[in-house]
């Protein structure tokens, strides 16, 4: 495992060292930025106009669920912006190597194909972790001017990562099959993409295969986290995706060698 | 060191290196010569544990490829076709990189990785962006990679392609210099690289071994004979047909204008021959001018031997 460490350095490295951590990072914290102002934006009218109308009718104000507005909309947007930002941040993982030929390098070390599978998967997982904290000062402000319950910010991060781990695993699996960037990442998207938005297909079919297509559904997985709920069916979901693919990419790399 | 037997590879249905077998003796320098897609890259490939033979055994340094894979990889360095070099990042990072990967850390680390960049005069680009290095820097960093963990064999892959000649030279100087503690079999198409640094040449074409020898044997009769040029002052008709009666003479070619010409003869090595060649020159009154023992160069060798010519099956 010494030598997953300096895969994984390597990796982190060279993630930091090129534009595409710090474009993706940015672009990430822009566009969740956005929509945190406008959550936040259309909070305050809200209470606003609710404190006027209870002064009017001489109610009591009614109290506003800053963490069902404001926080789990947030999470949820997050989810969605990271399907863009991740095939960013994998799609360079294998394919790139094989294109220039270092992997003749990594094949012909003693180290083991797994060493290089797992260094690489936690390299990218690390770039995402640190690009979806990022997010945590705006969250902080919440805490700063107001009192929204901690859970369901602690349950939506680690919905985050969960997600994260197994979309950066998918999207490892798809640049080991190919030493093309574009395609790497564009196949990443497209498989994110099937198994978000499958959910909504289920109503279509029978019921066993519609409870099927509803079990692969990514987003069904991840209400409950934003919502505050740590399940740990969804949790199984999530690391056993992000297992098996990590699996057949090792078998990828494998046979990577048998056809030279 | 290196002992392959009768090691075949197949791409699909392809047969990139047919039944290929051949011996390695720890210190030696073997050159391995072929025309492009002859199989050379394919069996470095299998020697350094990139990819599995087909058929066929591999053992390198007392290990088998198949077998003891990591064994094998921590006594060999390979430097590919096409260095594999990361360009985000600087020369020395990377040499430390592939350090570890190696299996060095610490003091050892630091100081195999000092002396790697002395012997492979990249010391003054230590600190430099790979990717803003010049090909001749490249390649010595692709050189200092295969060196850095001390291997007692190495592989390279033509390890000269693409420089220029002053660097051509000086790598090759390299390589005879590590050819004093190292096992080392090199790939090129190149026939002066081969005399200039191999003590032996394996010719391979086709996916398979076309000849076996050290390079002065090669090139210094091929099957017992030997080539000899004279200068003949004299009408070259009846020179021509004086020459070719004499026994023991297999060929003989002119060459040049005017009443001088050059003579290449062709002619058996046993029984010697040259005095019956001299003494016909001097009794038909003609004058000769000079003689010399020329041999084949390399590049008919190779040539004869990959160019069809009894190679195909
Ligand atoms: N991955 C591969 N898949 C299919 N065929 C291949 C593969 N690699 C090599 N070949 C074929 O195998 C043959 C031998 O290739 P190889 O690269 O070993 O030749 P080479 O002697 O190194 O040639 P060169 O001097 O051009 O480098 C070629 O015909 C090549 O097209
Ligand atoms: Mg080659």
């Amino acid at each position: 495992m010494r030598n997953s460490y300096h895969i994984y350095m390597r990796e982190l490295r060279s993630y930091f060292v090129s534009p595409i951590a710090y474009v993706v990072i940015a672009l990430f914290l822009a566009i969740s930025g956005i929509f945190f102002y406008l959550l936040l934006q259309s909070f305050i009218q809200m209470s606003f106009r609710m404190m006027m109308q209870a002064q009017q009718f001489q109610m009591q104000v009614p109290a506003m669920n800053i963490n069902q507005m404001v926080i789990r909309s947030l999470f949820l947007n997050m989810s969605i912006i990271t399907l863009f930002m991740l095939p960013m941040i994998t799609m360079k993982l294998f394919s790139e190597e094989k294109r220039s030929g270092t992997i003749e390098l990594l094949f012909t070390s003693p180290i083991t194909n797994w060493e290089i599978v797992i260094g690489k998967f936690f390299a990218a997982l690390t770039v995402y972790i640190a690009m979806i904290l990022g997010t945590v000062s705006y969250v902080s402000v919440l805490f700063i001017y107001g009192n929204p319950e901690l859970m369901p910010v602690i349950s939506g991060y680690l919905g985050l990562i969960l997600m994260g781990a197994m979309t950066v695993a998918i999207g490892g699996l798809i640049s080991a099959l190919t030493e093309n960037q574009i395609i790497a990442a564009v196949g990443c998207f497209g498989t994110m993409m099937i198994l978000w938005f499958v959910g909504f297909a289920s109503g279509f079919v029978g019921p066993e295969l519609g409870a099927i297509i509803k079990y692969l559904s990514v987003m069904e997985h991840f209400t409950d986290f934003a919502k505050g709920v740590i399940d740990s069916s969804h949790m199984v979901f999530y690391l056993s995706f992000a297992f098996f693919s990590l699996f057949l990419t090792y078998q990828a790399v494998e046979s990577a060698k048998w056809r030279g | 060191m290196i002992d392959v037997k009768n090691l075949s590879k197949n791409y699909g249905s392809f047969e990139a290196v047919k039944d290929v077998s051949f011996f390695i003796d720890k210190g030696e320098v073997v050159g391995f010569l072929g025309p492009n897609a002859a199989g050379k890259t394919t069996t470095m490939r299998i020697l350094t544990c990139y990819m599995p033979a087909t058929q066929g055994s591999v053992s390198v340094a007392g290990f088998d490829v198949f077998d003891n894979p990591m064994s094998v990889k921590k006594r060999v360095g390979y430097l590919p076709e096409h260095p594999p070099l990361y360009p985000e990042m600087t020369v020395e990072s990377y040499l430390s990189f592939v350090g570890k990967i190696k299996g060095l850390s610490g003091k050892i680390l630091k100081m195999k990785l000092d002396k790697v960049l002395e012997r492979t005069s990249t010391a003054e680009v230590r600190s430099n962006l790979i990717a803003n290095l010049s090909k001749g820097f490249k390649q010595r960093v692709g050189l200092a990679q295969a060196l850095i963990h001390d291997p007692e064999v190495l592989v390279l892959d033509e390890p000269t392609v693409g420089l220029d000649p002053k660097q051509i030279i000086e790598v090759r100087e390299l390589i005879k210099e590590l050819g004093e503690d190292h096992t080392i079999i090199l790939s090129t198409h190149i026939l002066p690289e081969v005399s200039a640094t191999c003590g032996r040449v394996i010719i391979i074409n086709k996916g398979k071994i076309v000849a076996e020898d050290t390079p002065e044997n090669l090139t210094s009769g091929l099957q017992g004979q030997e080539r000899i040029e004279i200068e003949v002052d004299g009408p070259s008709k009846k020179v021509l047909a004086a020459l070719s009666k004499i026994k023991g003479v297999l060929k003989v070619s002119e060459d040049g204008d005017g009443s001088i010409k050059r003579y290449k003869i062709e002619l058996e090595k046993e029984p010697d021959v040259r005095k019956a060649v001299a003494a016909s020159v001097v009794n038909n009154g003609w004058g000769l001018l000079e003689m010399k023992s020329s041999g084949l160069s390399l590049e008919e060798i190779f040539l004869q031997l990959t160019t069809d010519e009894g190679v195909e099956v």
